[in-house]
């Protein structure tokens, strides 16, 4: 079993015993690389696939069933469709922009991969400020977003870009926050703390594993970090910067072919690599959800990939149900309720942490009162504050009349 | 003076030049996160981590944004100005010169710079928030409260609606 | 009471019954695979004309090539030469017919014109054509189609046709007698008239 569980690790090991001396450094990079940029990339070929049969399920309709068995080769039609399509960039476009738009933001979506730990000493580097490296590179994001909408010289695509942008700063607070929860109950900036800190169970034989998602604070903060997360990676009900009925595609109108394809692939890593890091921070990482020793049987890295797969399972369950926000809802919902809900939480987990030491008889049960008492009034005040009818009046625009 | 540190170095130095000389505004905007791109290098290179990838959070990820939007909001991107360089650049040129003198100064007479030798002491993110909760608490708690006021005078203008009729309700 | 966040429970718990039933059940689906596997046309649906043909498709046409259809045609996708024999009298008989299906809008007005009943409406939709010009361009044989396979598509329509033809034929003989009986009498007069004017000349 442990065998298993380090396959990758010792194979690394030794392909970089047979490398001369000098060139082990580089070798060990490349080695870091060149499975994330080989794994995920097939995960999404498969996910679109996927998607795209699971949303059809929930219509009532079959999904792409034709290329190879169930259909689960259409991604390789898709992949030779796009390859294969003409390139095509407007005239009037900024065309170094225009070019560099999609390779930044793939170059950002992968970058965020080096510091997720996908299994017991499997991350790619290792540094203290792990988090804050992750939320670093994803400032590329936005950069590449505003790129590509406003180089492309069409007023869709700049009306895209600015929603993008709108929408991911707003959302990248409550995402901050919510994160900020596990580096306050763990001390550390570093996922493998994090990671280490969820392991084993209490209870009863150690029946509920210690994550983060079974405290009251780290559900909340969960629940707020993938509702954050599906903002930041415009996914549905957040596709405003890319709605295709009102603004055909966005940001990325004006792109074609491989490019296009290239957008499509960036968007949908940066999805894994947010979910992976919900992984990491709320679901206990790598760790085995049970103490049976047949868990220990699945290696860790299968257990990462599993609950990423739950994660990307429920944003297509998501964007098969949900519709898309409008503009003031989305404005609206992060400010005036996912922020002070991720504030409110950001005490509550001050409260868990220095109520840890009470052990008086009825102590655990207290505190989980306590908790839950001090999240769920606020919680349907700011509920009920989103959800109160309002008098919608005749608009007047300020600039626009 | 490695490698990394010279590709840093220039990258910082070139987009520099590039974010003041270039003629589309936005282009310049770009060049300018691409500065902070370097800077952050250059700190990841002193082992300052914390301070590396914070300077790419907040001038990369809100500020060249900011600026980016306010070139966006408030004028044509396409206009190219008469001229490249204007009347105070003299005065600029002086004024720049005068505060990199000063800098060079400060720092080559510092107490860091005395003691040079003895390795500095690895500033750890755990070390960085004792010290913003322990020593520098009162400083930390002023600019908190600038920032609300700053924000809460935002909110104020931005609400400012003619004679209270239309706008978000 | 009011929950907030309820309503995105229960409609993501309703997707997942759909989901969960698109396997158990098969009414839920509703999709039919095409090629493998065809739905019955309906007997209203109509898309591209057709010539209907009594017995030997080309003789039968019931076509006289008299070119209403021709001149109502909205979108003008119908093209008629008229048969004439060696002396120049047209036979009554299409020399060509042909429909241009690519420009054809399915409004059904040639069929609304036709006095001859001889144009309707088909059910086939498989027009599917490498070539898009020559291809979609369908002449006389491949429009004249029996009147056998227009009671298969529309039978309602076919038997009301066939009974209205039935009558108009009967209608017709009967009036051919009658007819016959007027030129008889009509041919007397003339002889009588002929015969007067010969004994008035007589007379002179």
């Amino acid at each position: 079993m442990q065998q298993l569980d380090q396959i990758f690790v010792t194979l690394k090991a030794w392909v970089l015993g047979q490398v001369p001396e000098p060139l082990q450094v580089p070798a060990s990079i490349v080695l870091s690389i060149v499975p994330i940029t080989l794994v995920f990339p097939a995960m999404f070929a498969l996910t679109t696939v996927a998607e795209r049969k699971l949303l059809g399920r929930i219509q009532n309709r079959l999904g792409p069933n034709r290329v190879g068995p169930f259909g689960f080769l259409q991604w390789a039609a898709d992949g030779l469709k796009t390859i294969t399509k003409e390139d095509i960039v407007p005239r009037n476009a900024d065309k170094v922009v225009h070019f560099l738009a999609p390779v930044v933001l793939l170059v950002s979506a992968l970058l965020a991969y080096s510091v997720i730990p996908f299994g017991r000493n499997m991350s790619a580097i290792e540094i203290d400020a792990g988090i804050l490296f992750f939320f670093a590179v994803g400032a590329g994001t936005e950069l590449a977003v505003f790129m590509a909408g406003w180089s492309s010289r069409n007023k869709y695509a700049l009306l895209g870009a600015m929603r993008a942008i709108a929408q991911m700063i707003s959302y990248e607070l409550p995402l901050l926050l919510a994160a900020l929860t596990v580096v306050m109950a763990t001390g550390s900036l570093n996922p493998n703390d994090m990671v280490a800190a969820q392991e084993g169970g209490r209870g009863w034989g150690a029946i509920v594993p210690n994550w983060f998602v079974f405290t009251p604070w780290g559900f909340v903060g969960c629940v707020l970090f993938l509702i954050a997360a599906a903002a930041e990676s415009n996914r549905s009900p957040f596709d405003l910067p890319e709605a295709e009925s009102e603004i055909i595609a966005g940001y990325f109108v004006e792109y074609s072919g491989m490019k296009f394809a290239t957008f499509f692939l960036a968007e949908y890593l940066g999805l894994f690599v947010i979910s992976s890091m919900c992984v990491v921070l709320f679901l206990g990482g790598w760790h085995a959800p049970f103490p049976f020793f047949w868990c220990d049987w699945i290696p860790s890295w299968a257990w990462f990939i599993s609950k990423l797969a739950c994660i990307v399972l429920l944003y297509i369950w998501m964007r098969g149900t949900l519709p898309r926000l409008r503009i003031d809802q989305l404005m609206n919902f992060a400010w005036k309720f996912m922020l002070p809900m991720a504030l409110i939480n950001l005490v509550v987990v001050a409260v868990w942490k220095y109520t840890r030491p009470w052990d008086y008889f009825g102590a655990e049960l207290v505190r989980w009162l306590l908790c839950v008492g001090l999240l769920a009034l606020p919680y349907l005040l700011l509920g009920r504050n989103l959800l109160r009818n309002r008098k919608w009046g005749p608009r007047t625009y300020r600039y626009a009349s | 003076m490695d490698a990394p540190f010279l590709i840093a170095a220039a990258l910082t130095l070139l987009s520099a030049i590039a974010a003041i000389s270039l003629r589309n505004l936005v282009h310049c905007a770009l060049c300018l996160s691409l500065t902070f791109l370097g800077l952050a290098a250059l700190y990841l290179q002193l082992g300052a981590q914390f301070v590396g990838l914070t300077q790419i959070v907040v001038n990369v990820g809100a500020v060249a944004i900011v600026i980016v939007f306010a070139i966006l909001l408030t004028r044509s991107a396409d206009q190219p100005d008469a001229s490249r360089f204007n009347k105070g650049a003299i005065w600029v040129g002086l004024i720049c010169a005068a505060v990199f003198a000063t800098l060079v100064v400060s720092i080559n007479t510092s107490y860091v710079s005395m003691k040079s030798g003895a390795p500095a002491p690895p500033l750890t993110v755990e070390k960085i928030g004792h010290e913003l909760m322990g020593r520098y608490v009162l400083p930390l708690e002023a600019v908190a409260l600038l920032l609300t006021a700053a924000l809460i005078g935002a909110v104020i203008i931005a609400m400012k609606e003619p004679n209270g009729k239309g706008g978000a309700q | 009471m009011n929950i907030p966040g309820k309503g995105i429970l229960t409609g993501m718990a309703q997707t997942a019954k759909n989901f969960v039933g698109s396997y158990v059940s098969k009414e839920r689906m509703t999709t039919v695979q095409y090629p493998e596997e065809r739905e019955p046309a309906h007997e209203a649906a109509r898309n591209f004309p057709f010539l209907v043909f009594d017995k030997d498709p080309e003789a039968g046409l019931r076509c006289v090539a008299c070119k209403i259809c021709e001149k109502e045609c909205p979108p003008q996708c119908i093209y008629i030469v008229m048969q004439r024999d060696e002396n120049g009298k047209p036979t009554k008989q299409p020399e060509t017919f042909d429909i241009d299906v690519s420009v054809c809008m399915s409004c059904q007005i040639c069929v609304e014109v036709c006095p001859f009943e001889a144009i309707k409406m088909d059910t086939d939709y498989e027009y599917g054509e490498f070539d898009r010009f020559g291809g979609l361009l369908l002449g006389k044989d491949r429009l004249a189609k029996s009147n056998e396979y227009f009671h298969k598509i529309h039978p309602t329509e076919a038997s009301e046709v066939d009974a209205r033809l039935d009558k108009e034929r009967k209608a017709k003989e009967t009036g051919d007698k009658a007819k016959a009986a007027k030129l008889a009498a009509l041919a007397k007069k003339a002889e009588n008239a002929e015969k007067i004017v010969e004994g008035a000349k007589a007379e002179k």
